[in-house]
C-alpha cells in the first residue's frame, strides 16, 4: 500500500510538485489542465498515464515537446483505456517475472479521455476495461462536446445546447437529445467505484482521487471539464461556470461503490437555479427565447428529478 | 521463473496454428492480447491454455475486439516487453488503424496472420487479402508456406523486430487452413534453445522505467511527420535485410534450416518462372519439377519469403536469366493489375533482363489452385518466353467459373 498523500490546503495543493507541466497549448481557462493537475497531485504514486486523441492530447505532447514529467501513451482516438490496460498487464506479467525495474514500487495506471473519446468512439474500449477487471482508472475529462475538432455535439451534448452539428438556428433549439449517464452505465459493470468529480470542488476530487487509486480493480470517474471556448463563457470565470453547475445540481458529485451503494459527496447549502447556469453560458442562449422558455422550466424540472433520485438511491443504502 | 518446461519430440505432428503457438511458449511472451477469429483463434488459445497448465509466464488479455487487441498490444509493448497476438481477414481489417501506430511508435509486436479473404461476400477462407492489406502499414512481413515454416519464422520475427537497431513489429504469415489447419511433421526446437536464440527481452523507452519517464505517442505535423516517417522508412529499406540475414544464419546453425529473403527453386537455369506467395510455392515447386521432366520446360519458382521490406534487389538477382515470369497473386486486385505484378514491374522497369511479365489471379476465397492450373500457366510462359512478348491477356483469372475473365 501507497502512503496516502496528506493535503491541508489549496495553496499547498496547487504547488505540489508538478508531474503535469503548466507549459502546455491549451486554451486560457481551460479545466482539463486544472483536473489533471488535480488528479496528479492527490497522490505521490508512480503513475503510468495515457491519454485519448483530443484537446489535452494535442495540447501536450507536440514533438519534441512533452507536458508530461510521467510516462504517458497516445494511441488514438477511442483506445487510450486499452493502452494503459495493456501497460498494466505487462507490469504484472514482469511483476511476476521478477523484471521490473523498480521492484518496490507500485505505479497507478490512470486513462484521460474526453466524453467523445469515452461516451462514443471508445465506449466499448472502456466497457471493455471495466469489466476484464483491470487496476486502473479512466478519468473523462467531460466538456460535453468535441472541443478539440471544433464544437460538434457528442452522447454527452445536454439537451438544448448548440453545438456545430446540432447548432440553434430559426427553427431548431439545438441538441434534442439528453445527455447519456456514463456513471451508471460504467457502475452497472460491477465495478468497486466510480464517481462524478468537478474541477471547483478540488478537496472531494482529492478523496475521491485518492480512494480510486487505493481499491483494486477499475475506476471510473466523470469529471466535469467547462469549456470556454465551447460553452462560450470568459476564460476568468472557469471556476464561477464550475461552481454554477455543482450548486444548481446540473453537475450533482456522487460516487457508486462497488456498482450500487451511492453516496452522495457534496450538497449545496443554497440551490441555485437552472436558469442562472444557463444564462452564463452562450451555448444555452438561445433558450431564452419566448418560444424555448419552457425547455427551462423542463431542464429544471429534470435537474429536480435527478436530484431526488440520488437522493432515495442513497437514502435506500443497497 | 515458476513454469515448467515442455518436453518436445525432435518431431511433433502439428498443424500451423498449434506450431505458432509453441513458439510463442517457448519464447515466454510477456502479454498476448487477443480476440478470436477463424482461422487463427488457436493459436492465443494455445497460449491462453499453456498459460492455464503453467508452462508459460504471463498475461493473457482476452479483449473485446481486434482493435482493442492490438491497442492492448501497443499498451503492454510500450511498457517494456515481449508482446505478441494473432488474426485473421476481417479482425485484421480492423486492426488497421493501430498497424500503423504500433509501427510508428516502434513497437516490436509480433503478429501472426493466418491470411483469410476479405468479405463481402464472408468467406472463411484462406486468400492473401489481409497480407496485402497489411503491405504499407510499416511492419515486416515474413511468409510461411508450412507449418513447419510458421514455426521457425516467429522465432526470427521476434529475434529481428526485438533488435534495438530495427524496433519495429513483424507479421508472420500462413495460409488460411492449408497451413493453420494442416497438420505436418515439424521439427521442434527445445525450450531452451528456442529462448536462447531469441534471447531475454530487452527494453528500450519503457513505460515501466518508472525513473526515466517517457512520452509514446506524440503529436508532429509539417515540421517533423516527415522526418519521422522517412527514418522509418530508410530503417526498413537499409536496415532490417542485413538483420534477417543475420538471424538465419543464426537460426541455420542451430536448426540446420535454411531461409532466405527470397526463396529460389531451380532458377539457375530456369527460362520460365512463378512468383508466389504461401502454400502455392510447395505446390508450384512440384509442377516445375514435372515441367522439366515431362515437357522439357526449364521451369522455376521465387517463393517471396519477406513481403515487406520488398526484397528488390534480392529479387533482381534471382530473375537473372529468365525469359517470362508470372506473378501469381491470390487477392482480389479491384480494378488495377495484382500487387506482385505491379513490384515485379517496377524491378523489371529500369532492369537489363526483360522477361516477359503476366499476372495470375488465383485462390480467392480458398478456391484450389491445382497442378493442371500450374501446367497451364508454365505453358503459357513459355510461350511468352519463346515469343518475346505476351502471348495472352496481361492478367488472367484462374479457376473462377463462368467464361473466361482476361484484361488488357
Amino acid at each position: 500500500m501507497s502512503e496516502m498523500k496528506k493535503i491541508k490546503n489549496l495553496k499547498e495543493f496547487s504547488t505540489s510538485a508538478d508531474r503535469f507541466e503548466g507549459a502546455n497549448l491549451l486554451c486560457p481557462g481551460c479545466a482539463h489542465s486544472i483536473i489533471v493537475r488535480e488528479v496528479l497531485n492527490a497522490t505521490n504514486d508512480d503513475l503510468i498515464l495515457s491519454a485519448s486523441t483530443g484537446c489535452l492530447e494535442v495540447c501536450t505532447a507536440v514533438y519534441p515537446y512533452t507536458s508530461w514529467d510521467a510516462s504517458w501513451i497516445h494511441i488514438g482516438f477511442e483506445n487510450g483505456s486499452t493502452a494503459v490496460a495493456g501497460a498494466e498487464a505487462m507490469h504484472k506479467a514482469l511483476k511476476r517475472k521478477g523484471r521490473l525495474k523498480q521492484p518496490d514500487k507500485e505505479p497507478k495506471f490512470v486513462s484521460f479521455a474526453g466524453d467523445g473519446a469515452s461516451y462514443d468512439i471508445g465506449f466499448q474500449w472502456i466497457s471493455g476495461c471495466m469489466e476484464r477487471g483491470h487496476n486502473m482508472m479512466h478519468v473523462v475529462l467531460d466538456n460535453e462536446v468535441y472541443a478539440n475538432t471544433g464544437g460538434q455535439r457528442s452522447s454527452a451534448t445536454p439537451i438544448g445546447a448548440s453545438a456545430t452539428t446540432s447548432p440553434a438556428g430559426r427553427v431548431s433549439y439545438g441538441e434534442k437529445k439528453n445527455k447519456k449517464d456514463m456513471v451508471a452505465i460504467m457502475a452497472a459493470h460491477g465495478i468497486p467505484y466510480s464517481a462524478q468529480v468537478a474541477p471547483n470542488k478540488w478537496k472531494d476530487m482529492v478523496k475521491k482521487i485518492q480512494h480510486g487509486l487505493e481499491v483494486e480493480g477499475p475506476v471510473f470517474i466523470n469529471a466535469m471539464s467547462p469549456c470556454t471556448t465551447e460553452w462560450k463563457f470568459d476564460p476568468k470565470d472557469t471556476m464561477m461556470i464550475s461552481d454554477l453547475a455543482t450548486d444548481s445540481l446540473v453537475f450533482p458529485l456522487y460516487e457508486i461503490i462497488d456498482g450500487h451503494k451511492l453516496n452522495i459527496t457534496y450538497r449545496p447549502k443554497n440551490v441555485i437555479p437552472v436558469e442562472e447556469y444557463l444564462a452564463a453560458q452562450g451555448r444555452f442562449k438561445h433558450l431564452f427565447k419566448d418560444e424555448y422558455k419552457h425547455l427551462i422550466k423542463e431542464w429544471q424540472e429534470r435537474v429536480d428529478k435527478n436530484w431526488e433520485m440520488l437522493q432515495r438511491r442513497e437514502e435506500a443504502g443497497v | 521463473m515458476a513454469f515448467d518446461k515442455m518436453e518436445l519430440n525432435e518431431i511433433e505432428v502439428w498443424d500451423g496454428n498449434f506450431a505458432a503457438a509453441q513458439a510463442l511458449r517457448q519464447v515466454q511472451v510477456d502479454v498476448v492480447s487477443a480476440y478470436p477469429i477463424t482461422p487463427s483463434t488457436p493459436i492465443v488459445e494455445g497460449y491462453a491454455k499453456f498459460l492455464a497448465d503453467g508452462y508459460v509466464e504471463g498475461e493473457f488479455m482476452m479483449v473485446e475486439s481486434e482493435h482493442a487487441a492490438m491497442s492492448g498490444c501497443i499498451g503492454a509493448s510500450a511498457a517494456g516487453g515481449r508482446v505478441a497476438t494473432a488474426t485473421s481477414s476481417q479482425g485484421f481489417a480492423l486492426m488497421v488503424e493501430t498497424l500503423y501506430q504500433a509501427s510508428g511508435m516502434r513497437l516490436p509486436i509480433i503478429l501472426n496472420v493466418v491470411n483469410r479473404a476479405l468479405a463481402a461476400p464472408l468467406n472463411v477462407n484462406g486468400d492473401h487479402s489481409d497480407m496485402y492489406l497489411g503491405r504499407d502499414s510499416g511492419w515486416i512481413q515474413f511468409d510461411s508456406y508450412n507449418p513447419q515454416q510458421a514455426y521457425d519464422l516467429n522465432f526470427i520475427a521476434f529475434k529481428v523486430a526485438e533488435d534495438h537497431e530495427v524496433r519495429l513489429p513483424a507479421m508472420v504469415h500462413q495460409d488460411g487452413f492449408m497451413t493453420s489447419h494442416t497438420a505436418q511433421g515439424v521439427k521442434t526446437l527445445s525450450d531452451d534453445e528456442a529462448y536462447g536464440f531469441v534471447g531475454e527481452f530487452k527494453p528500450m523507452n519503457d513505460m515501466l522505467d518508472l525513473e526515466n519517464p517517457v512520452t509514446h505517442g506524440v503529436q508532429t505535423e509539417e515540421d517533423w511527420h516527415f522526418e519521422h516517417k522517412a527514418r522509418q522508412h530508410h530503417d526498413l529499406m537499409t536496415k532490417v535485410f542485413p538483420k534477417i540475414e543475420e538471424a538465419f544464419d543464426a537460426f541455420e546453425k542451430l536448426t540446420g534450416r535454411k531461409y532466405n529473403i527470397v526463396e529460389e527453386y531451380m532458377t539457375d537455369d530456369a527460362e520460365v518462372a512463378v512468383v508466389a506467395l504461401g502454400t502455392s510455392v510447395e505446390t508450384a515447386v512440384e509442377v516445375a519439377k514435372e515441367m522439366r521432366e515431362q515437357e522439357g520446360i526449364k521451369a522455376g519458382v521465387i517463393g517471396i519469403r519477406v513481403f515487406r521490406p520488398w526484397p528488390f534487389e534480392y529479387i533482381a538477382e534471382a530473375i537473372k536469366g529468365i525469359k517470362a515470369l508470372g506473378a501469381l497473386d491470390r487477392s482480389s486486385p479491384n480494378g488495377a493489375m495484382g500487387a506482385l505484378y505491379n513490384e515485379l514491374a517496377g524491378i523489371l522497369v529500369n532492369s537489363d533482363e526483360k522477361a516477359v511479365l503476366t499476372n495470375y489471379i488465383y485462390g480467392l476465397g480458398g478456391r484450389d489452385l491445382t497442378k493442371a492450373h500450374l501446367k497451364e500457366i508454365f505453358k503459357e510462359l513459355k510461350a511468352n518466353a519463346d515469343a518475346g512478348k505476351p502471348t495472352t491477356e496481361l492478367q488472367q483469372f484462374i479457376g473462377v467459373r463462368g467464361p473466361k475473365l482476361a484484361y488488357l
